[in-house]
């Protein structure tokens, strides 16, 4: 991939920040950095806050108390971010077309579009695919689109809320060798799941959220050999938190 | 994909630009043409279909009618959108040139009204020679009458005989007296679906095609006398009104030639119109 | 047209004076429809996209003028454009295009709100996606109309079928000029009052029987494109 010399946008910190709405507190007093090192995995059940604080991160919801920098500056333009939503929205046109879409919204040239799309496609292996319509496209073959689509922003930053949520084994699999290829590339991730073990084999931070605050967060090893907290203690024994 | 998608662009584009220019076209409107306010009767006996060919072979003038009552056709050519009016209501006539619309009225030819009635007859009135007596034989029995209600040259010859048969149809009437609001053919459809009486110009009735269980009932009564006129708009209350195309097309009407066209339209071997532009009094 | 004559034998024997109908029908009409989504296409859009004041008012007026009566409409044109009108000077009134600017009014506001409402929608679905991808204002415009392209096919056939069906205002400003502005809707009215009745029945279901055709060509181009692009 391209690199590009812009100001960056890690490390995102978030200091004491609280987001509130229709009265109903959705995260609360959150202060966390991420910063460009290997993935960091937020976990939490359902109704923790997960999607919240992603879409939080890349920019999309107001805060409510508290700030959000980015790179140290607090208003930033999602240029150098990018999101895969838990159900992502296929434009009503080819696979290769949707990453076309997106090459040209983040302001790629178009003589250089094309390479890219074959690029693209060829990391999620949608390659075969690419001039089938978006829409008509397995579950699974959606998820990899929509990842090469955010791929396509060059991002510095990529958040991804659940994208194995509702896939069989070799469909996750196919995933998180993805998420790896494109970590190794330096391109940090920040990924929501409530699967444990694939926080397990993806992790290099781990933070876990509950009702919307920070019950712990830390490096991986640490975490799974020794959380700290009791309700990480129960968490990771299988317990239900509620 | 890409190709695809330029052809439909193109084909798109084609289209869109030969629609416009078509329209263009049309709009273009004939040079030699004149906007004629004329009756539903002169259109709905089929008169026009018959004699506007005519009419640009011995004049090359286009003549574009509008079919509306008489009233309508009237307030068309008093907002200055027809050139010529070609009515028949001589008192509405002359008010138009009274009041300075037209500067003259030219009668052009008669036929006359007939009323009809169902087989069944439930007023009693077929053959009766006075149409004052039938009208009142209507009323009497209350039997179904219906109206063309529309300031027509047919609807206001209604009204004038109900009057010169001693009656008030604004009290008078009741159920059976239908006020449609509509032209001749409406009104005879209206009369076709529910057996009932109605006034119709002659023309009109025997061009029509839905007779159904109706028939006249009375004719020949000297008051069912129905006279035709043609007027041209004032040129000088509106400046876009074509005098010397709309008096050409006057001048054909009223001239011998144009008088026996007239009287050459026929009807299952019936005589339509009789021209009567010599009548000083018509 | 020849008296007596049934439609099928018209329609068979290619009777050039209902090809002249016809034709003038489908550009009147599809003229109309084109304009309409001129106008009502940017409008629908805008209205769907943006907040205002008195935003709701308006959609509830633009949905509700969509049942506008055509006679209305022929009668609102018809005095602007009468030589006693505003724009009588333009001397349009009894020509073909004082007949598209008619229907014009009357199909305009049909596309407008099913534009309204298909983007509106579409906007709701795309929005996180579109917002994540920082596309401007102008291009989400662009995306929208065109990602929701096949619904709004079907809102132009709405409106051309209106177009097609109505009678009431072309034949105010129309005025049903034989040879000049006469339509297929007019030309039923016509011979039912003349009493010929089997003549515009006959007429009718050649009318049908065109808008099907037009509406299944629609339908097919629209199969073939999705093909395509999905």
């Amino acid at each position: 991939m391209s690199v590009r010399s812009l100001e960056s946008d890690l490390p995102i910190c978030f200091s004491e920040v609280g987001i509130v709405t229709s009265g109903v507190a959705i995260l609360d007093d959150i202060s966390l950095t991420f910063s460009a090192d290997a993935p960091t995995l937020l976990i939490g059940p359902n109704g923790s806050g997960k999607t919240t604080l992603l879409r939080a991160a890349m920019g999309l919801l107001p805060v409510s108390r508290g700030r959000i920098t980015w790179g140290g500056r607090e208003v930033s333009p999602p240029t150098r971010r990018a999101i895969m939503f838990q159900h992502p929205v296929m434009l009503r046109r080819s696979a290769a077309a949707n990453i076309r879409y997106a090459l040209a919204a983040a302001g790629v040239e178009r003589a250089e579009r094309e390479p890219r799309v074959v690029e693209l496609l060829t990391l999620v292996g949608l390659e075969p695919l690419a001039h089938r319509p978006a829409r008509r496209l397995s579950g699974g073959e959606q998820q990899r689109l929509s990842l090469a689509r955010a791929l396509a922003r060059d991002p510095a930053v990529l958040f991804l809320d659940e994208p194995t949520a509702s896939l069989d084994p070799a469909a996750t699999k196919a995933i998180e060798d993805i998420v790896r290829a494109i970590s190794a590339r330096g391109i940090k991730v920040v990924m929501a799941t409530h699967d444990l073990g694939e926080a397990k084999r993806l992790a290099g931070d781990i933070v876990l959220l509950h009702r919307g605050r920070i019950i712990e967060s830390g490096p991986a090893e640490r975490f799974f050999a020794a959380p700290a907290a009791d309700d990480a203690k129960s968490f990771l024994a299988g317990e239900l938190l509620i | 994909m890409k190709t695809f998608r330029n052809f439909s662009r193109h084909l798109i584009a084609l289209t869109l630009g030969a629609m416009v220019l078509t329209v263009a076209s049309c709009a273009a409107k004939n040079d030699k043409s004149i906007v004629v306010a004329s009756t539903t009767s002169t259109q709905d006996s089929g008169l026009f279909d018959y004699l506007l060919p005519i009419v640009k072979e011995r004049t090359g003038i286009t003549v574009e009618v509008i079919a509306q009552g008489t009233g309508q056709a009237l307030d068309t050519a008093r907002r200055g959108d027809a050139d010529v009016v070609f009515v028949h209501a001589r008192s509405e006539e002359l008010k138009f040139v009274a009041a300075g619309e037209s500067l003259k009225r030219y009668p052009v030819m008669y036929n006359d009204f007939v009323l009809i009635g169902p087989k069944s007859d439930p007023a009693g009135i077929a053959g009766m020679k006075k149409v004052e007596r039938a009208l009142q034989a209507i009323k009497e029995k209350g039997a179904t009458f219906i109206s063309r209600g529309d300031r027509s040259g047919t609807h206001i010859a209604e009204l004038n005989l109900w009057k010169s048969a001693g009656i008030d149809i604004d009290q008078a009437k009741g159920p059976w007296y239908q006020s449609i609001g509509q032209g001749m053919g409406a009104a005879l459809n209206t009369a076709s679906a529910s057996n009932a009486y109605v006034l119709s110009d002659r023309g009109t009735w025997i061009h029509f095609k839905n007779k159904g269980e109706l028939q006249i009932v009375v004719q020949g009564d000297a008051r069912l006398f129905n006279q035709y006129g043609v007027m041209l708009v004032n040129p000088e209350k509106h400046s876009n009104v074509k005098k010397i195309l709309g008096q050409e097309f006057i001048d054909y009407l009223i001239s011998p030639a144009g008088q026996a066209d007239i009287a050459r339209y026929k009807v299952e071997d019936q005589q339509l119109f009789y021209p009567n532009a010599n009548d000083p009094n018509a | 047209m020849p008296e007596n004559a049934s439609a099928l034998h018209l329609v068979l024997t290619g009777d050039p004076a209902l090809f002249a109908i016809v034709r003038l029908s489908l550009i009147v009409s599809i003229s109309a429809t084109f304009f309409a989504a001129l106008i009502g296409v940017p409008l629908g859009s805008l209205i769907a996209l943006t907040r205002f004041r008195g935003r709701e008012p308006v959609i509830v007026v633009l949905n509700a003028l969509m049942g506008l009566p055509p006679v209305v409409a022929g009668l609102a044109v018809y005095l602007m454009l009468s030589r006693s009108g505003p724009l009588g000077s333009w001397g349009l009134l009894f020509t073909p295009l004082a007949m598209v600017v008619a229907q014009t009014v009357l199909v305009t506001p049909i596309i407008a709100a099913l534009t309204r409402q298909t983007i509106e929608d579409l906007w709701l679905e795309y929005r996180d996606e579109l917002t994540a991808m920082n596309v401007g204002p102008l291009r989400r415009v662009r995306t929208l109309i065109w990602d929701a392209r096949f619904s709004l096919l079907t809102a132009l056939l709405a409106g051309f079928g209106r177009a097609a069906a109505e009678v009431g205002a072309i034949i105010i400003v129309g005025g049903n000029i034989q040879g000049f502005t006469r339509t297929m809707t007019t030309t039923i009215a016509l011979e039912t009052s003349k009493g010929n009745l089997p003549l515009a029945i006959g007429l009718g279901i050649v009318l049908i029987t065109i808008v099907v055709l037009i509406s299944a060509l629609a339908w097919g181009a629209r199969r073939a494109a999705e093909r395509f692009s999905g």
